[in-house]
C-alpha cells in the first residue's frame, strides 16, 4: 500500500477529478491508476465531463450490476441528466434512435425482432464458417508480404465478413462502412463529423432495406425488412437498427482481435498456454479472461436516474447522470482475485465487459465465437507471430469511445 | 431445486444456455429462455447457481 495515497478521499474533496482519465504511461492493458483508488474509498464519487457536467462515477463491480439491473436507471439519451460521452456521440444520438438507448417496453418490443439471429444454437451454427474465413485470411497473410498491419491484414475483416454475411450487407463496401464507423467511436469527432458519418451510414442502410424489401434473402437484414412491411418499424428505425448493428458487429470483435493479440503477446507464458491447448474450456476461458482484462468498451456504461437511488453510501437524485466504469469493476478485487494478472486459465464468467442488465450486449455469443475461433487459430497456425515494432511505438486507441489499437504491425 | 423463469423479463442473451445447457434452450422465433426441465436433478445445482448469477435480465429464480 502507498502511504501517501492511502488517506486520499475524493468523496471529502473539493475537487472533482475529470473523466475519462488517463492511463498510466507504460501500462497500455491497465484502467487509469485512480480508478482504483475511487472504487477503495470513494466507490460513488462525482466526476466533471466534457461539457462541464458531474455526474456520479460508480467504480464497484457490485454497484455497477446493482445499478444496470435496476429498472429506476435509464438509458435513454433523450433525458435531460444523460452524461453523454462526447459532443459527436450526443449530436450522434439526436440523428438515429436504437433499442441500445431506449427504455423499455420500446427497448424490449425492437431488440427482441433481432434476438434469433444471435442465439446461442444458430451461433454456434455459423463456427464452422467462421474457422472457414479465419483459415483463410491467415493463408494469405502467410502469402503475403511480411511485416504486416495485423488490424488491416486480419483482426477488421474477420468480423466485418461474419456480420456481411450475417446481415447480408456486401462485403465489398467494407471500406465505406469501416471508415464512417471509426468516426461514429472517436471521442475527439467533432459533431459536424460524426453526424455527417451517421447520416451517410443510414443512407446507405436505407438503400439496402429497400433492396431487402423488393427482393427478400436468408439474412437478417430481409428479416428487419419485414418488419417494415409488417409496420412494426418505420423505414428510419429499420435503417438506423441495421446501422447499429452493423457498426458493433465488427469494431468492437476487432478491437478485441487486435489488442487481445498484443496482450498475449506480452504475456508469452499466457499466450503458450492458447497456442499449445487443445482443450475448447481453456480457449472459451480465455476469451473470457481477455474480455475481462481488456474491457474494452471503457469510457464506461452512461445512465440517468428516474428515481431517488441509495447505492455506495450516497444518494443519487432522480435526473443525475451515472456513468459505470465497467474496465474497473472488471479490476474489483472483492470480486477476482489478483485482478491485475492476466490469467487465461481463470474463466471470469462473471465479468461486465458486455455490460449487465437489459443492455447487455445483444451480439456477445456471436462474439465469443468469433473470438474463440481466432484465439485457437491465429497462434497455432503462425507460432513465431511476435511485434515488429516496440511496444512504445504502437498506436493506442486512447480517444476511442472502445479502445483497441489503430495499427497492429507484426512478423513471424 | 425448482427453476423459475420469466420469459418477459428475457434479454435472450444465451447465458443461461452455456451455463446449464442440459436445463436452458430458447426459442427459435426470439431467443427467449424456455426451461427443459423444471425440478433437475441436483448435480446441475452448481450450474444453475451460476445461470441464474449470470442473467443479465435478473430472469431466472432458484427454489433450493
Amino acid at each position: 500500500m502507498n502511504p501517501v495515497s492511502a488517506p486520499t478521499h475524493h468523496a471529502l474533496t473539493t475537487e472533482i477529478p475529470d473523466y475519462p482519465m488517463s492511463r498510466a504511461t507504460g501500462c497500455p492493458f491497465d484502467p487509469p491508476p485512480e480508478l482504483s483508488e475511487l472504487r477503495a474509498h470513494a466507490p460513488v464519487s462525482r466526476v466533471r465531463l466534457w461539457d462541464g457536467s458531474t455526474p456520479w462515477l460508480v467504480t464497484g463491480y457490485a454497484d455497477q450490476r446493482a445499478l444496470l439491473g435496476d429498472p429506476r436507471v435509464s438509458a435513454d439519451v433523450t433525458r435531460s441528466g444523460y452524461p453523454h460521452q462526447s459532443a459527436g456521440l450526443k449530436a450522434r444520438r439526436a440523428e438515429a434512435s436504437t433499442f441500445i438507448n431506449q427504455d423499455d417496453p420500446e427497448h424490449a418490443r425492437q431488440r427482441r425482432m433481432v434476438t434469433a439471429a444471435f442465439s446461442i444454437k444458430r451461433v454456434e451454427a455459423m463456427r464452422p464458417a467462421i474457422q472457414r474465413i479465419v483459415e483463410e485470411l491467415i493463408d494469405e497473410l502467410l502469402a503475403g508480404p511480411k511485416p504486416v498491419d495485423l488490424v488491416q491484414a486480419f483482426a477488421l475483416p474477420v468480423p466485418s465478413l461474419v456480420i456481411c454475411e450475417l446481415l447480408g450487407v456486401p462485403y465489398q463496401d467494407h471500406e465505406f462502412f469501416q471508415v464512417r464507423s471509426r468516426a461514429l467511436i472517436k471521442s475527439t469527432a467533432t459533431p459536424e463529423e460524426s453526424v455527417a458519418a451517421v447520416r451517410e451510414l443510414i443512407a446507405y442502410l436505407d438503400d439496402l432495406v429497400g433492396e431487402k424489401l423488393a427482393h427478400p434473402a436468408e439474412d437478417l437484414l430481409s428479416l428487419v425488412a419485414e418488419q417494415v412491411r409488417a409496420g412494426a418499424l418505420t423505414r428510419r428505425e429499420a435503417a438506423s437498427m441495421a446501422q447499429l448493428l452493423l457498426v458493433a458487429g465488427h469494431e468492437t470483435t476487432a478491437n478485441m482481435i487486435a489488442l487481445g493479440t498484443l496482450a498475449l503477446i506480452e504475456h508469452p507464458d499466457q499466450l503458450a498456454r492458447v497456442r499449445e491447448s487443445q482443450d475448447p474450456k481453456l480457449i472459451a476461458s480465455a476469451v473470457e479472461e481477455l474480455l475481462r482484462y481488456l474491457n474494452i468498451v471503457h469510457s464506461g456504461r452512461r445512465r440517468v436516474a428516474l428515481e431517488d437511488i441509495e447505492v455506495g453510501g450516497v444518494t443519487v437524485r432522480a435526473g443525475e447522470g451515472l456513468v459505470l466504469a465497467n474496465d474497473s469493476g472488471n479490476r474489483d478485487p472483492e470480486v477476482f482475485a489478483e485482478p491485475d494478472r492476466l490469467d487465461v486459465g481463470r474463466n471470469p464468467r462473471r465479468h461486465v465487459a458486455f455490460g449487465f442488465g437489459v443492455h447487455q450486449c445483444l451480439g456477445q455469443p456471436l462474439a465469443r465465437v468469433e473470438l474463440q475461433v481466432v484465439y485457437s487459430t491465429l497462434y497455432r497456425r503462425i507460432p513465431g507471430l511476435r511485434l515488429a515494432a516496440d511496444i512504445e511505438q504502437i498506436p493506442f486507441k486512447h480517444d476511442g469511445l472502445v479502445y483497441g489499437v489503430y495499427e497492429l504491425p507484426v512478423t513471424w | 431445486m425448482k427453476v423459475i423463469i420469466d420469459q418477459d423479463k428475457c434479454v435472450a442473451s444465451g447465458q443461461c444456455v452455456l451455463a446449464a445447457p442440459e436445463v436452458f434452450d430458447q426459442r427459435e422465433e426470439d431467443g427467449i429462455v424456455v426451461l427443459l426441465a423444471e425440478n433437475p436433478p441436483q448435480d446441475a445445482a452448481e450450474s444453475l447457481r451460476e445461470a441464474a448469477a449470470l442473467c443479465p435480465a435478473l430472469a431466472i429464480a432458484l427454489e433450493e
